[in-house]
């Protein structure tokens, strides 16, 4: 660059030339960096509120069961569909049912984290994504999956990303993580795109971080250069703002996520809310489960060959009551169930040491009872599609945890 | 390098305004944050014990709605319950907008920066309910009032305030051998986390000399230290564990408990060198750099040390260190970024005021998530992060400038010609690329935007 002062006519005919050399940057596209460790890919899914796991994977085998939570016959088109003679799934799930047959679409069922007794939103997600024993010793400052991945070699500050507008304290830690949120726009004039550039010159931290964040941009579907005026500007991220409130960016996050992790992304994770159905649990669930469903496929499709390398797990930090109550919800429970999806799993079953629904089986007369801590699942997980040690799962990952036998959850 | 009126508006204050003067000298900015707190009387944002009467109301409410569920009069309830949290959501919007134009029409700069400093050190926030929007409320109250005294005063306020206690599970923390656990046996037991968070993070520091033991005996003092909602604060003997505790080899209480041995031990942390160290180098981290030289915060915790703590004398330190004005300082937080924004384009306290909550989310507070600062909602006690890097990512970078470009339309609507609004924002500290990006700009949204949107801006 020169360093003669710029006039307004120099800077406008240099501009034209760097707007052809930026497009073709090779920095400014995701795709340069390098591999991280592995092959396999792991995506987790936040489910935010407490899911129904009885509502979801319905238990209907179970004699208590229609008692509970009342018949609903499988013969119809949009009913549940049946898994196994004992479990069924939510009507919700039905367009999954394809995955579940090429065994790419699984369930655990009955386990929870070690949170008990409070039934708190807050410190029940805060344990969920710790991935600590307990909350009286106070909380772990990072998450689990970043402690998992400060063992393993190789990482960019690409190998995983955290996705859309909620903390995922999951995945913050000392480890790189990078975030983004495709759901916003970066939408720019061309100029200010260029005088951007410029202004940040100055700063090499804000000028890398401008650079990829117009790569990002441009990679998420809408382009950043933009000729709108600043009204149409302005109107569109409030559109973004409202739309982001209202739900229904999930699709934008998935595709997202899946074009990361075909190029140099091991890991992502983003949540879903909408789960803490108390009253009225039918409206609700169906429309969080048409959303998982719709992410799970929208993931699928998004991710061509790298499918069969990825494993999908969605957790949430705990599930509801067995009985319904009087506004026909549910309310804060203890065990629940874990969904997984993806190539890599060894789908096609419910796994679970089911301990059935008879009052005396369940956990203080009114919830699920654990059978399992659901970390050793993610826990076992993890050992298989990255090779993490079982020593750094129960001491650095999961603190306190013993994880017992494989459930042999990947292929 | 020294005093400069421009960089103290910048790194200790809330910016540079169009129609403020900064002030003219270190001995100017403490004369001001000694006197009355101006801002607060005319920007005021509910006081926790007001915020009470809605939690009062809301468990009024809770106990109908369970009493016979199903029934017309809990389906009533269940209703009121909702408004009740709707309204207090509403109401916390204006107390953000409140915040913001404190922040534009201070000429006490340092007294917002230092609320929201304190306030982050003493992070709490609700976990259900109305509760989840009584974090401002509970700064005005607990923290905004003692920033000028000694850091005892402010630690024992913080500690004892039912928001911290509910925050970090202090309020149901029963001693083990206590009357209550004697009695209920069941779902009764100590909780080690507000203990281990004071001396992890509000007093000695993570790597101060405590142990295990300490922390446990500290809890088991701890024990009594709850609240109720009529009344607010309470100690309940009922809950303490008989006999004395043992903490940093000092021996506290005894029977029956008291409360002010729960004090006496709070003074001794807060005296302590480590804690002195620890504050003092948050502080120096905060306003001047991730990396503060030693000589500044050995300064510093001298003072500390030497006034027994006394908050004003630490700040006179800092302001008047040569190495508190080194060029190049820390990246704002969004909400210094945006209140800086605000007030360098002098935003009318009338138009915010006219702002509904819709449109404080929409323009505001939302774009502030997207940069990384989801408003009074940090991830965990230990508060927002103060490394430069977690704040300049993609996405906050992408965020900050879209927002730069798009918002300040709406903030101004007659936006000042960037040539002029280069000076006005920057002072001093204006470089040629920007005064240059200024001029070149096709639009003054691009323009106004781009200066924002600066690195020179960006700093503090």
């Amino acid at each position: 660059m020169s360093q003669r002062p710029l006039t307004r006519r120099a800077f406008l005919t240099r501009s034209a030339a760097l707007g052809c050399s930026a497009a073709a940057s090779p920095l400014l596209t995701p795709m340069t960096f390098a591999a991280a460790p592995g092959d396999n890919r792991l995506i987790v899914i936040i489910l935010r509120g407490g899911m129904d796991g009885i509502g979801v994977v319905r238990p209907y085998g179970d004699p208590a069961y229609r008692a509970l939570r009342g018949h609903h016959p499988m013969v119809s088109d949009t009913g549940p569909v049946d898994l196994d003679g004992f479990f069924a799934i939510h009507p919700a799930l039905r367009p999954l049912m394809p995955l579940w047959h090429a065994e790419q679409l699984g369930f655990v069922h009955a386990v929870s984290t070690p949170y008990r007794d409070k039934r708190s939103h807050f410190d029940g997600q805060d344990l969920l994504e710790a991935g600590t024993p307990d909350l009286a010793q106070g909380l772990a400052r990072d998450g689990w999956l970043n402690r998992m991945m400060t063992t393993m070699p190789g990482l960019t500050t690409r190998s995983a990303f955290a996705i859309g507008r909620d903390n995922m304290a999951v995945l913050s830690g000392s480890a790189p993580v990078s975030n983004w949120s495709p759901d916003s726009d970066l939408q720019l004039s061309p100029q200010a795109m260029l005088l951007a550039e410029m202004v940040m010159a100055e700063d090499p931290l804000f000028s890398a971080a401008l650079k990829e964040a117009y790569g990002l941009a441009g990679s998420d579907g809408d382009p950043v250069r933009s000729l709108a005026s600043e009204s149409e500007i302005l109107a569109e991220m409030q559109q973004n703002m409202l739309a982001a409130t209202r739900g229904g960016t999930e699709t934008k996050i998935a595709e997202f996520a899946a074009q990361q992790l075909r190029g140099a992304t091991r890991i992502a994770s983003f949540s879903l809310n909408g789960w803490d159905t108390h009253a009225q649990q039918y409206k609700g669930l169906n429309k969080a489960l048409g959303r998982l469903a719709q992410v799970i496929l929208e993931l699928k499709s998004g991710l061509g060959p790298v499918w069969d390398k990825t494993a999908i797990v969605a957790m949430t930090e705990f599930g509801r009551t067995v009985r319904l109550n009087g506004s026909n919800g549910t309310d804060h429970g203890t065990a629940g169930a874990m969904i997984m999806a993806g190539g890599a799993i060894r789908g096609g079953r419910v796994v679970t040491d089911w301990p059935g629904l008879e009052e005396s089986a369940l956990y203080k007369r009114r919830d699920l009872m654990p059978t399992r801590d659901v970390r050793a699942h993610a826990g076992w997980l993890m050992r298989e599609l990255f090779g993490t040690s079982v020593s750094d799962l129960e001491s650095i990952i999961f603190p306190g945890l013993e994880m017992g036998s494989n459930p042999h959850l990947v292929l | 390098m020294s005093f400069d009126p421009d960089l103290a508006e910048i790194r200790f204050g809330c910016g540079l305004s169009p129609v403020l003067a900064p002030a003219k000298s270190t001995k100017a900015i403490l004369a001001a944050l000694s006197g009355p707190d101006d801002m607060a009387a005319r920007f005021p944002i509910e006081s926790f014990e007001t915020f009470q009467g809605r939690m009062l109301e809301r468990a009024r409410q809770s106990a109908i709605r369970r009493k016979d569920r199903g029934s017309p009069a809990s389906r009533a309830a269940t209703k009121a319950i909702r408004r009740l949290n709707q309204t207090a959501r509403i109401d916390a919007a204006g107390w953000f907008g409140q915040t913001l134009m404190r922040r534009t029409w201070t000429e006490d700069g340092f007294r917002e920066r230092l609320a929201h400093f304190w306030g982050d050190h003493f992070t709490a926030r609700g976990k259900t309910g109305v509760l989840r929007r009584a974090t401002s409320p509970y700064i005005e109250d607990a923290i905004r009032p003692h920033l000028t005294g000694r850091f005892e005063e402010l630690l024992i306020a913080a500690v004892k305030h039912p928001l911290f206690l509910h925050y970090l599970d202090q309020q149901n923390s029963v001693g083990p051998n206590s009357a209550v656990a004697t009695r209920r046996k069941k779902n009764t037991g100590l909780n080690e986390n507000l203990a281990r968070e004071v001396l992890e993070l509000h007093t000695l520091g993570v790597d101060g000399p405590y142990t295990q033991q300490d922390v446990r005996q500290l809890a088991e003092l701890f024990t009594g230290l709850t609240f109720q909602i009529r009344a607010g604060f309470k100690f309940n003997k009922h809950f303490a564990e008989p006999g004395a505790e043992t903490v940093l080899g000092k021996e506290y209480g005894g029977d029956p408990a008291r409360l002010r041995d729960v004090h006496a031990a709070l003074r001794d942390l807060a005296r302590h060198p480590a804690t002195a160290r620890h504050l003092c180098w948050k502080l120096a981290v905060h306003f001047v750099s991730d990396t503060p030289t030693e000589a500044l915060v050995v300064a510093m915790t001298r003072r500390y040390d030497d006034s027994r703590g006394d908050l004003m004398q630490v700040y006179e330190t800092l302001l008047n260190h040569p190495d508190a004005w080194v060029p190049a300082g820390n990246i704002k937080q969004p909400i210094d970024f945006v209140s800086s924004a605000c007030r360098a384009l002098a935003v009318a306290p009338e138009l915010i005021a006219g702002f509904d909550e819709r449109a404080l989310q929409l323009n505001i507070i939302q774009p502030m998530g997207l940069m990384g600062q989801i408003w009074e909602r940090p991830e965990g006690p230990d508060g927002w992060p103060e490394e430069d890097r977690q704040w300049v990512t993609p996405q906050g970078i992408a965020a900050r400038l879209q927002w730069a470009v798009a918002v300040p339309q709406v903030l101004r609507p007659d936006l000042p010609d960037p040539r002029d609004f280069v000076r006005t924002a920057l002072g001093t500290r204006s470089s040629a690329a920007t005064a240059f990006a200024a001029k070149a700009a096709e639009s003054r949204a691009d323009g106004i935007g781009l200066i924002l949107a600066s690195p020179a801006f960006q700093r503090q």
